[in-house]
C-alpha cells in the first residue's frame, strides 16, 4: 500500500522490541467477539490510476457550471478563482498542519488568521472578527445563541428574507437548546413590519441583506427598533461580494454580523467546505464564540501571534464554552484571504461593479419578456423572478437546455405557495452570450 | 552543552535570517489603489442599489500578485507541517494527505457544481455521497449516515440532537437530562451536551484507566438521556467494558453516543456497531486523512443505529430504483431538521472516497494496525525513561505519558515539548487528557517509517537524559530554533489587539 512506509522487516523488528509475536496482541483489550477475523467484504485497495479512473467518471456525470450558462445563487456563488489562490493554499505548510496549538512553529497560520479578520471587520463595518466557523448558517446560529447569553432573553425573531436553509438551522438548534423562535412570513418584496415583533422578550431580531430574494433591507431603522427594545440585531450576509459596493452592516447599526464568506476564493463545490464569517462589537469579545488570534510578542520582544482567550472555548471550558466549536474553516479562510489580498479595496469594489452591473443587464433584457416579472426594487448581483409557471419545471426544462437557470423559491421553502418564483443570480463569470442564452432559453421554456 | 551563544542572536539588518524571512502584515505592505486581479470596468449602467450604495471606504489593502506571492509563501514557511515532519499530536491523527485526493476535489465536475442546482444534473455527486456512506456504514456497521455535519463538534450536536428527539419520541425528554462523560473526554463532549440543555456528568475512569460497568451502572437513572464515551479513549486505551456498558446505559433507558475521533486505532478492525452504540461522528479530517488545513475544514458525518435512524437530519440520501435522491424537506419525517445550509463537506467527502477507495478494506485495516503498532514501539522504547499514568500496557494507536518522570528536573510538560520544537519536532498533545498530571498524548499514525520513528525516539531520550542532568536552559529557554520564541499569551489576553491597526 502506497501510502505505508513500513515494510514486513520493519513491522517484525517493531514486534520484537514491543515483545509481541503478533499485533493482535495488542488488541487484546477488543474483546474477541468484537474482533473482525477478516477484512470486510469490500473492494481491495487500488491504484492512483484506478482511483482517478472511478472518480473521474463519477464526476463527469455531472453538468459542471464550466458547461453550462450559469445563473445559481442563493446562498453559494460561483465567481472566478485567481489561480495564485489555489496555488498558495495547497502548500504543504498551510494544507498539512494542525490547528496553531504551538504557536512558535505556526506563525504562518496565525499571522493569516489576524490578517483575515481584520479583513472580516473591515469589510463589515465591525469592530471585531472571529477566526471563521464552519459556514454562513452554522455563523448564524451561534450569533443567535450569543445573543441570547449577553441578553438573557429567550427569543430570536428571523425575518421572511433570511435564507430559508439558515432559518432551519436555526429552528434546529432552538428547538433542541429549548429557545424560541418566531419566524416572520416568506417575504418576497422586502415588505415585512420587524419593528411590530420586536418587545422586551425578544434577544435579537436576525436579518438578510441582500435577502434570500435578492433584496437590499436598509438595516438602520430595524437596529433602532431593536436598541430601543434592548435586543440585539445580527445582519446576515451570504454573497460578501456585495460588501465591496454596499453600505456595511455595521455602519448601519448592526451588533453582531455573520455571513458566507464562500464567494472569496472558494469553490461551489456541492455546498462545503464554505466559510463561516463572524464579526461583532468589542463590547461583546468574551461571549464571541470561536478562535480568536492575538497580538503579542516574543521573548525577544520580536511581534507574533497566539491563539487568545481561549477561557471561552470548549478545550478550556467545557460545559460553560461559548460555543463547542473546535474545528473550523481555517484553509477556506486562507482562500478568502489571499483572494481579498489580490483584489484590495479596487479590485474589490470593480468586482462588486462588474457584478451588479450582469444583473442590472440580465433584469433588463428579462423586462421584455411577456409573463416575466422581475419583483426587485433594489438588488446586488441576484434578484427574484415571478413565472408563468411551475419553477422547478422549468428550471429542469432550462436544465435539459443547457442552460442552468436559478433555484426555485419552492426547493427552499416547499408548500409556502411560492411555486412560480425563481432566484436569479449573476456574477462577473457570466458573459453577455450567457446572459442572452438564458433569456432565449427562458422563452422557449415558457 | 549548547546554551545559547551569544554570536547566535545578532540581529542582522533585516531582520530576515538566510532563509527565514521575516514578513509584515498586508495592511503595512499593500495599497488600496493596487490589485492583483485585472478586470475590465462595466460599461455605464443605472445601478439599482439605491440609496443603500457604500459611501465610506473600506480600507483594505491590495497586492500585485507577486507581492501576494511572496506574503504567503513566507508566512507559509512558519508553519511546521505534517509534508515536513512527524506531528504527533495525540487525538488529532496527523496521518500523510495524499495529493490524489487534492486533485480528486478539484475535478471540475466536483468543485464546479452548485449545491442547489437540479438534482437531475448532479447524479454524479449523489453516487458519491452514497458510496461513501457505503463505506462508511460497512466500516462501522451502523444503519444509517447524516452526512452533513460540518466536523467532530458539530457531528457530536447532531448525534445527542438525534437522542434528544428519540426521548421526545418517547415523551421522555424532559425526564432524561442527564448525559455521563468520563472526565478523560474532549471538551467539545461536555460542551455540546450543556448547549442542548442536558447536563453533564462526571464518570470517574478505574485505576486502569477505563471505564468500569459498575460505574456506569451506579450512575444511571431514570434522569440520564445517554453516556458518551471516546473509544478507544483518550488515555490511548480500548474501552474493554463497551459492550456491557453499553448493554446497562440501554437497560437503563439510555443511548450510546460515541466520539469516533479515535476511529485510526480501529478501522477495519473492529465495528461500533457491534459494540452497541447508537450514535458516532466520523472525522473525516482525522481518520480518513482529509487534512486539517491549519485548523479546518473539518467533516463529520455521523453513523447512527436502527433506533435512531428515523431522526437523522436532512438533507439525507434515498434510493429509488436506479435514482439516488437527497430528501432535502424534513416534513412528513421524522427527521430532526436541518444542521446546515446544503448538504455538508461535500470537497471533504470527495477527498476521503479517494484515501478510502486507495486502501480498500485490506489497506485500511492494514493501517490501523500500523498506526497501533507504532505507538507501541514508541510505547516500548521509551517506556524505562518516561513515565505511564496506567503502567505499561498496550496502548492503542497514541501512547500517553504524564510528567512524573521529569519530577525534581525543573522541567515541565511545557518546556519538554518546546525543546522538541528546537529538535525539528512538532510536540505531542499536552496537558490533555486532563485527568492525567501533565499529559503528553503521542500519536505518530501509520504514516511513520521506522527511521523516522527511531530518530523520534532518540532524539526523547536525549532530551530526558538532559533534563535528568540538570541542563533546565535547554528546555526553559526553549524554542530558541523557531520562527518565534515563546510568546506573550498573557499579555496577549489581558489587552487583546484581534484586528491590525495603523501605529
Amino acid at each position: 500500500m502506497r501510502y505505508l512506509p513500513l515494510t514486513q522487516e520493519d513491522r517484525a523488528q517493531m514486534r520484537a522490541a514491543i515483545g509481541v509475536a503478533d499485533v493482535a496482541a495488542l488488541y487484546a483489550d477488543v474483546p474477541e467477539a468484537l474482533r473482525l477475523d477478516a477484512p470486510l467484504d469490500l473492494p481491495r485497495g487500488k491504484s492512483e490510476m484506478l482511483v482517478e479512473r472511478l472518480l473521474g467518471a463519477m464526476a463527469k456525470r455531472n453538468l459542471s457550471a464550466a458547461r453550462a450558462p450559469f445563473f445559481i445563487g442563493a446562498g453559494a456563488y460561483r465567481h472566478h478563482i485567481p489561480a495564485s489562490v489555489d496555488h498558495l493554499v495547497q502548500r504543504s505548510e498551510f494544507l498539512t498542519s494542525y490547528t496553531p496549538y504551538q504557536p512558535e512553529i505556526s506563525q504562518g497560520t496565525l499571522q493569516y488568521l489576524f490578517e483575515f479578520q481584520t479583513q472580516v471587520a473591515m469589510l463589515t463595518g465591525m469592530e471585531i472578527a472571529n477566526a471563521s466557523m464552519y459556514d454562513g448558517s452554522t455563523a448564524c446560529a451561534e450569533a443567535a445563541l450569543m445573543a441570547h447569553r449577553i441578553t438573557k432573553r429567550p427569543k430570536a425573531v428571523l425575518s421572511g428574507g433570511l435564507h430559508p436553509h439558515y432559518a432551519q438551522v436555526l429552528r434546529t438548534i432552538s428547538h433542541f437548546a429549548g429557545d424560541a423562535i418566531v419566524s416572520l412570513a416568506p417575504d418576497v418584496r422586502a415588505r415585512e413590519d420587524i419593528a411590530s415583533a420586536i418587545d422586551e422578550s425578544v434577544s435579537c431580531v436576525i436579518v438578510q441583506t441582500p435577502d434570500v430574494f435578492g433584496n437590499l433591507r436598509d438595516l438602520t431603522p430595524i437596529a433602532e427598533a431593536c436598541h430601543r427594545h434592548g435586543a440585539l440585531l445580527i445582519a446576515v450576509f451570504t454573497e460578501v461580494v456585495s460588501l465591496g459596493l454596499l453600505t456595511p452592516p455595521g455602519e448601519m447599526g448592526a451588533d453582531i454580523v455573520v455571513g458566507e464568506g464562500q464567494s472569496l476564493g472558494n469553490p461551489l463545490s456541492f455546498g462545503g467546505p464554505y466559510l463561516g464569517l463572524l464579526a461583532t462589537r468589542q463590547l461583546y469579545l468574551r461571549q464571541t464564540p470561536g478562535r480568536l488570534v492575538g497580538e503579542t510578542v516574543d521573548a525577544d520582544g520580536r511581534r507574533g501571534y497566539v491563539a487568545t482567550l481561549s477561557a471561552r472555548e470548549q478545550h478550556i471550558r467545557r460545559d460553560k464554552a461559548t460555543s463547542n466549536i473546535c474545528t473550523n474553516s481555517n484553509l477556506c479562510a486562507l482562500a478568502f484571504s489571499i483572494h481579498l489580498s489580490l483584489l484590495g479595496e479596487a479590485g474589490l469594489r470593480r468586482l462588486a461593479r462588474v457584478n451588479h452591473a450582469s444583473a442590472v443587464d440580465l433584469a433588463e433584457r428579462l423586462a421584455a419578456v411577456p409573463g416575466v416579472e422581475t419583483l426587485n426594487e433594489r438588488f446586488f448581483n441576484e434578484f427574484t423572478l415571478r413565472v408563468p409557471r411551475d419553477a422547478v419545471q422549468l428550471v429542469e426544462h432550462m436544465a435539459e437546455q443547457g442552460v442552468l437557470a436559478g433555484v426555485p423559491v419552492s426547493r427552499l421553502l416547499p408548500g409556502a405557495g411560492l411555486d412560480d418564483l425563481l432566484i436569479v443570480a449573476c456574477t462577473e463569470v457570466d458573459t453577455v452570450e450567457d446572459r442572452e442564452a438564458f433569456v432565449a432559453a427562458l422563452k422557449g421554456a415558457l | 552543552m549548547l546554551d545559547h551563544p551569544e554570536d547566535f542572536s545578532f540581529a542582522t539588518v533585516s531582520g530576515n535570517r538566510g532563509l527565514d524571512q521575516e514578513e509584515p502584515p498586508i495592511f503595512e505592505i499593500g495599497r488600496p489603489e493596487t490589485t492583483g486581479v485585472d478586470m475590465e470596468e462595466p460599461a455605464p449602467f443605472a445601478s439599482r442599489l439605491g440609496d443603500l450604495e457604500r459611501k465610506r471606504p473600506i480600507g483594505l489593502p491590495g497586492l500585485s500578485e507577486p507581492e501576494a506571492m511572496r506574503h504567503y509563501v513566507r508566512l507559509s514557511r512558519m508553519n511546521y507541517s505534517i509534508d515536513a515532519g512527524l506531528y504527533p499530536l495525540g487525538s488529532c491523527t496527523m496521518k500523510h494527505n495524499p495529493r490524489l485526493d487534492e486533485k480528486m476535489a478539484r475535478l471540475e465536475g466536483f468543485a464546479d457544481i452548485h449545491p442547489l442546482q437540479p438534482q437531475s444534473t448532479a447524479p454524479g455527486a449523489l453516487a458519491l455521497m452514497e458510496e461513501l456512506s457505503r463505506w462508511l456504514l460497512a466500516l462501522t456497521g451502523m444503519s444509517a449516515i447524516a452526512l452533513s455535519p460540518k466536523a467532530g463538534a458539530h457531528g457530536e450536536l447532531c448525534g445527542l440532537m438525534a437522542i434528544k428527539a428519540a426521548l421526545e419520541a418517547r415523551g421522555e425528554a424532559d425526564a432524561r437530562k442527564t448525559i455521563l462523560i468520563p472526565q478523560s473526554a474532549h471538551g467539545t463532549n461536555p460542551a455540546s451536551a450543556a448547549l442542548l440543555g442536558f447536563r453533564p456528568r462526571a464518570i470517574e475512569a478505574g485505576a486502569d484507566g477505563v471505564v468500569s460497568e459498575e460505574a456506569v451502572a451506579a450512575a444511571l437513572g431514570p434522569d440520564v438521556a445517554a453516556i458518551m464515551l471516546t473509544n478507544p479513549n483518550t488515555c490511548g486505551l480500548f474501552e474493554r467494558n463497551v459492550v456491557a456498558i453499553a448493554r446497562r446505559v440501554r437497560e437503563a433507558g439510555g443511548y450510546f453516543y460515541c466520539d469516533g475521533a479515535n476511529f485510526n486505532a480501529i478501522a477495519g478492525v473492529a465495528r461500533p456497531g457491534d459494540m452497541g452504540v447508537d450514535a458516532m461522528h466520523l472525522n473525516l479530517h482525522k481518520t480518513f486523512s482529509t487534512p486539517h488545513g491549519g485548523g479546518g475544514p473539518g467533516s463529520g458525518p455521523v453513523v447512527l443505529s436502527q433506533r435512531l435512524a428515523p431522526f437523522a437530519p436532512v438533507p439525507f440520501l434515498l434510493r429509488d430504483g436506479e435514482t439516488i435522491r437527497l430528501v432535502e424537506d424534513a416534513r412528513g419525517t421524522q427527521s430532526l431538521g436541518r444542521l446546515t445550509a446544503f448538504h455538508g463537506q461535500f470537497g471533504t467527502f470527495v477527498r476521503a472516497l479517494a484515501y478510502i477507495l486507495s486502501h480498500g478494506s485490506d489497506g485500511l485495516a492494514q493501517a490501523s494496525r500500523d498506526a497501533v503498532l507504532s505507538a507501541n514501539y514508541l510505547r516500548a522504547a521509551l517506556r524505562d525513561v518516561m513515565t505511564q499514568p496506567y503502567g505499561d500496557r498496550a496502548c492503542m494507536h497514541e501512547v500517553l505519558f504524564d510528567d512524573a518522570f521529569l519530577e525534581g528536573t525543573g522541567v515541565t510538560t511545557l518546556d519538554f515539548a518546546k525543546a522538541m520544537i528546537d529538535e525539528g519536532f512538532h510536540p505531542m498533545t499536552i496537558y490533555f487528557p486532563l485527568v492525567v498530571h501533565g499529559a503528553m498524548l503521542i500519536e505518530p499514525t501509520e504514516s511513520e517509517s521506522k527511521r523516522s520513528l527511531d530518530l523520534f525516539v532518540t532524539t526523547l531520550r536525549a532530551l530526558v537524559a538532559s533534563a535528568k542532568r540538570g541542563e533546565t536552559g535547554r528546555f526553559t529557554r526553549a524554542p530558541r530554533y523557531a520562527p518565534r520564541r515563546r510568546l506573550d499569551e498573557t499579555a496577549a489576553a489581558r489587552k487583546p489587539v484581534l484586528r491590525w491597526s495603523a501605529g
